[in-house]
């Protein structure tokens, strides 16, 4: 039985209490709402580290623990509590969470300083916190899809936040729309897995999974795959993730890098036990996240608006995490380990870009940056250091992660393994060739700044973020994979079965994975430091680099395959409404109305009528139960 | 022959007593205080009877005796209900009624003489209402309990006389309202020859005017069919009438339109109460027992009720008139509750009386703000845009619509399910599905007077809202709150009534 615990709620009760109070309180609030919503998120982020203590002083199988709320749903036999679970596995990502989330709270007091709309901002960021916690830990799939909803409402908020200009109303639509077909793959799953199994709840699930057949385990698992795909922007849904950049530069960081996009890992991390026993959906995640770490990459590639550069590697970064996820029980723990590095690095360079933003007045295009390192030492660095983590340079974070992703990839055996092991390589190169492309554009050169642009350095709320992330950039990978611990860890909660074929020895893969970096490298300085960058992006270029400046062309494939024909039907469904389906309503209420009329001539005002209708009532009355009674 | 002195359980009458004791209180406040201090008087004191013998009835609501008026009268867990239905709608409507310039100001001087106008000019307005409204309460609060034939008889003309009074005292269009006394006079007198003449037949059946004894020549199987026949269905005519069940309706849209619009509220709502109790009570009791079915005699009126009362209240135009047809769809509804004859039957018609009740005299309590110059508007083609000037009247009225329409969230949906699924239970499929049907047809009308008022634009014609009092207004908001909250968190009041609803026999 697992131990119950009493304050599990107060992690997300703390930010969202921050949610409602900021916008009940409405402009009332204006003057302390940003440092009320800070102050709540690191209590949050306190509760978890006080939790974090308790979970260490407890063997590891009594580590987890669980919070009964109420009782939710009592249909019948069908029960469902509204319960809390907090184990290995949450509270690394209910740190990373609140760690984060705290850190870019303090970046935003700066960074919005001077939007009118400041604690609305704020109240959804802790609306946000609070939707993210109760997406990891919900104790059962429906509480799960209450915070997955909720994530997808704040993000929805947050990237049309500046909506006002009606392309980034559009982007925050867009992005809305296509999580909803990921969505409904999570409410399939749902759907199944109460149809088949009785109960939504993980630990219901995972013990149920051994009498259930397979096909209905790999629909489940398809179905959940298609949830991941919608929230962690993985091909074929992922085109939202570069629009999504219109929101606020700390959005980006909290939610597109760090935290909700990451929410289709989890997912698949825990629900292994379907996976571990549908064969068939997991490798289906493995495809999905080696075509998404290549697909992302090489968009990275093409793209001039910093922000999008870094979406797209967020994406690819992604991919190898579910490409890892999909590798079964040797898999997951990396998958979370790249997880929680990439949340460092890759949210300290989107703080550094938005450092970067604020001092070039909100210019977004890398060619017209160039020669910033004097401008703004801080963010060079910091920013440099999250360059050196991604690149997976020794020791910095991504070097343990990401090596760690390569060699599960090749050990995965036979020419799958060899595949995926090659892809991962390449991936990594690419990766090298696109941040060191950021880098020189951004701050190495001559200057390509607008007249009117005096780059500066930021102030220190919004410093001092950027340096604790840089920090976490060069020492979690250090600290996570020193003596396995990490992996240890969750190891609890995975079945492991220890299966040991060595394609190639780690020491190899290393070198394989640091060549690559440094040939990727390598281009990238002789393309773009040898000569004079020019200040509009060129027009006649190769037919694969416009291809991949249009994103792959996947707008256009959604567009011809989904937009298109969808429109068609929905004008088909229309004009069928309208002739067919009103016209029969219509058809119906003409004649239930010529009934009423007709009826209503036989109140005709005369008592004598009135009565002589109580009599024949009455006649009638005693005719029909004469009828019955013989 | 010996004589045995009546003995009368006053605590468990008390809630009749102290209202009849009020209205007498009233008759004399009436004639002797002075006209400045009259309505205030009268208004306190009616509002402090409603209240007290609520209170009373509060204490006394765990008890339970077959014999609080040697066998005339029952007090059980159903009586209690209903009783206290009756009370809380009749201090919902005493707050509407309290709106004295909905009444006529000399209900004997002759419509257009000099003396209506002389009484109207020096200010002198009577206020019998109130007392009259008392003596109704009484009537109603004694028709469900009673337990002998005699007594439902007295109870039902108590409460009917004061009724057909009431009718006819209309401030404005006082003709309309005189000839629609007339007509409930008239008619409602017909009908209780029927209700009468049931009585004889059952007397003669089984030589009993009570309920028990009855019961048991029903349960012994031993008297002459025939006469139990003709007794059953001249009883329920009587019954039928008062709840304005087809083809005994033809009284009431004349009656509602007629009749002053608080009036018309409190009679819609209390006198369903009542009437229904009476009905469940005799069905559940005693025809239960028949060995033949009478159901589907009762199943074709509840039928045919519900869907005339919804297809020509479609094709009314006066606000009143479709609240009056509507009622008997209501009507119709009720009865599928009487013919599903088990607990979750019985549950559900005391939970459907009570919040089909508390939405009319709230809906009713609007159409009395809705006025022009002249008085009331209730043409709906008035009503036009009605939601852009007054958001907050118009929502409250599409509330109370949308509770009559049973739409989720409010009590109406909750009310509509339970009755239907009792009745589906029981298996009465026919009867569900036409009030499914005549649901969808009358979904229609209540929905289109919502159009009316907040997609239409407002026509200028002088018609204008009120203000309302705030004895009104509390009342309509008071119905409101509670049509609301019986949709969301119906479960407190229905396990209440679960727990309590048990017929003693």
């Amino acid at each position: 039985m697992m131990m119950n615990s009493t304050s599990i709620v107060y992690l997300i009760a703390l930010p969202l209490a921050g949610a409602v109070i900021l916008l009940l309180a409405g402009r009332r609030s204006d003057k302390w709402g940003h440092l009320l919503a800070t102050a709540l998120c690191a209590s949050s982020f306190f509760v978890g580290l006080y939790q974090l203590s308790l979970m260490f002083n407890r063997p590891s199988q009594e580590r987890p623990v669980s919070q009964k709320l109420f009782e939710w749903i009592s249909v019948g036999t069908f029960k469902i509590d509204a319960g809390l679970l907090l184990d290995q596995l949450s509270i690394c990502f209910v740190l990373l969470i609140t760690g984060v989330g705290t850190l870019i709270h303090i970046y935003s007091i700066s960074y919005m300083a001077h939007d009118p709309h400041r604690r609305r901002f704020f109240a959804f960021l802790n609306l946000f916190i609070a939707a993210m916690l109760l997406l990891v830990l919900g104790d059962s799939y429906l509480n799960l899809y209450v915070g997955w909803e909720g994530v997808g409402l704040a993000s929805y908020l947050l990237i049309g936040f500046w909506n006002e200009k009606p392309a980034y109303a559009t982007a925050s639509k867009k992005a809305f729309v296509m999580n909803r077909i990921g969505d409904m793959g999570l409410s399939f799953a749902i759907m199944i897995a109460f149809a088949t199994m009785g109960t939504v709840s993980f630990i219901g699930v995972q013990a149920a999974v051994e009498q259930t057949s397979t096909p209905v385990l790999t629909g489940i698992g398809i179905m959940l795959l298609v949830a991941a795909i919608g929230k962690s922007a993985q091909f074929p849904l992922q085109a939202w993730l570069g629009d999504a950049m219109a929101g606020p530069t700390p959005v980006s960081a909290l939610i597109h890098a760090a935290t909700m996009v990451t929410a289709g890992v989890y997912l698949i991390t825990r629900s292994n036990f379907i996976f571990d026993a549908a064969p068939t959906a997991q490798l289906l995640v493995v495809i999905v996240g080696a075509i998404t770490l290549m697909f992302g990459a090489l968009i990275g590639t093409a793209k001039d608006d910093i922000k999008k550069a870094l979406a797209a590697s967020t994406m690819s970064q992604i991919g190898y995490m579910i490409l890892c996820a999909g590798l079964g029980p040797v898999g997951y723990a990396f998958a979370i380990m790249h997880l929680l590095t990439h949340g460092f690095f890759k949210a300290g360079m989107f703080l550094g870009a938005g450092s970067v933003m604020h001092g070039m007045n909100d210019e977004v295009n890398m060619r017209k940056y160039g020669a910033l390192r004097k401008a703004m030492p801080i963010t060079f660095v910091t920013f440099g250091l999250g360059y050196l983590a991604i690149l997976g340079i020794p020791p910095f974070a991504g070097f343990y992660s990401k090596d760690m992703i390569i060699e599960t990839a090749f050990n995965a055996g036979g020419s799958k393994g060899i595949i995926l092991g090659i892809v991962t390589l390449l991936g990594a190169g690419i990766t090298a060739f696109y941040m060191t492309r950021v880098m020189i554009l951004t701050f190495t050169g001559t200057p390509r700044w607008d007249e009117k642009a005096q780059p500066h350095e930021s102030p220190w709320l919004m410093w001092l973020p950027m340096a604790v992330l840089a920090i976490g950039s060069a020492t979690s990978g250090y600290l996570l994979s020193s003596n396995d611990s990490l992996v240890k860890w969750l190891s609890p909660l995975f079945e492991s079965h220890e299966e040991h074929h060595e394609l190639l020895p780690p020491i190899i893969v290393s070198a394989l994975a640091l060549v690559m970096v440094a040939i990727g490298v390598a281009i990238a300085f002789l393309k773009y430091s040898r000569r004079e960058i020019d200040a509009v992006a060129p027009k006649n270029v190769s037919i694969f680099t416009r291809i991949a400046r249009e994103d792959l062309m996947q707008d256009r494939l959604n567009e011809a395959v989904f937009m298109r024909p969808g429109q068609e039907l929905t004008k088909t469904l229309v004009k069928t409404d309208a002739v067919i389906i009103d016209g029969a309503v219509r058809a119906v209420g003409r004649l239930t109305i010529a009934t009423g009329l007709s009826l209503r001539r036989v109140q005709n005002g005369f008592v004598r009528s009135y009565a002589a209708f109580i009599l024949m009532g009455a006649l009638a009355m005693i005719v029909a139960i004469w009828v019955v009674v013989q | 022959m010996s004589f045995i002195s009546p003995t009368l359980d006053y605590t468990l009458l008390s809630p009749i007593l102290i209202l009849l004791g009020g209205a007498l209180i009233g008759v004399l406040v009436e004639a002797f205080i002075s006209k400045a201090l009259r309505s205030t008087t009268q208004l306190t004191l009616t509002i402090g009877t409603l209240v007290l013998s609520l209170a009373q009835l509060w204490k006394i609501r765990n008890e339970q005796s077959m014999s609080a008026a040697m066998g005339s009268v029952v007090i059980d867990g159903p009586a209690i209900l209903l009783q206290a239905s009756i009370l809380i709608i009749a201090i919902l409507s005493i707050l509407v009624i309290a709106d004295t310039d909905q009444f006529t100001a000399l209900a004997a001087a002759l419509p257009g003489s000099e003396e209506e106008r002389h009484s109207i000019r020096t200010g002198n307005q009577v206020t019998e209402v109130y007392p009259l409204t008392l003596f109704a309460i009484s009537g109603m609060m004694l028709f469900p309990v009673a337990t002998d034939l005699i007594t439902l008889f007295v109870a039902l003309e108590m409460l009917s006389l004061p009724l057909y009074l009431m009718a006819g005292l209309s401030r404005r269009r006082r003709l309309a309202s005189q000839e629609a006394a007339l007509k409930y006079f008239l008619l409602g007198s017909f009908s209780s020859a029927f209700f009468l003449f049931g009585m004889a037949y059952l007397y003669g059946y089984s030589a009993s005017v009570t309920l028990a004894g009855i019961r048991e020549s029903v349960v012994g199987g031993s008297g002459n069919d025939v006469l139990l026949l003709l007794g059953m269905a001249f009883l329920s005519i009587g019954l039928l009438f008062k709840v304005g069940a087809v083809p005994f309706h033809a009284w009431s849209p004349d009656v509602y339109q007629g009749a002053p619009t608080p009036i018309t509220g409190f009679m819609a709502a209390a006198t369903k109460v009542a009437a229904f109790g009476a009905m469940l009570r005799i069905y559940y009791t005693v025809f239960a027992n028949a060995e033949w079915s009478w159901s589907p005699v009762i199943s074709m009126i509840a039928i045919v009720t519900m869907l005339f009362g919804s297809f020509v209240a479609l094709a009314q135009r006066d606000v009143k008139r479709m609240l009056a047809y509507s009622s008997i769809a209501h009507a119709g509804f009720l009865l599928s509750g009487v013919i599903a004859l088990n607990k979750a039957g019985l549950d559900a018609s005391i939970f459907y009386l009570f919040a089909y009740g508390v939405a009319t005299v709230g809906a009713f309590a609007i159409v009395t703000l809705v006025r022009d110059s002249s008085g009331e508007v209730t043409d709906l083609n008035r009503w036009r845009g009605l939601g852009k000037r007054s958001p907050w009247v118009a929502s409250a009225f599409a509330g109370f619509l949308l509770a009559f329409a049973g739409i989720p969230l409010t009590s109406g949906f909750i009310g509509k399910f339970s009755i239907f699924s009792a009745a589906y239970e029981s298996g009465a499929k026919g009867v569900v599905f036409a009030g499914i049907l005549s649901s969808a047809v009358a979904a229609f009308f209540y929905i289109r007077v919502i159009v009316l008022m907040f997609f239409t634009d407002p026509i200028q014609d002088g018609t204008s809202i009120e203000i309302p009092s705030v004895l009104t207004r509390f009342s309509i908001i008071f119905s409101i709150l509670v049509t609301i909250a019986l949709g969301v968190f119906p479960a407190p009041l229905l396990s209440f009534i679960t727990t309590l609803a048990t017929f003693i026999r």
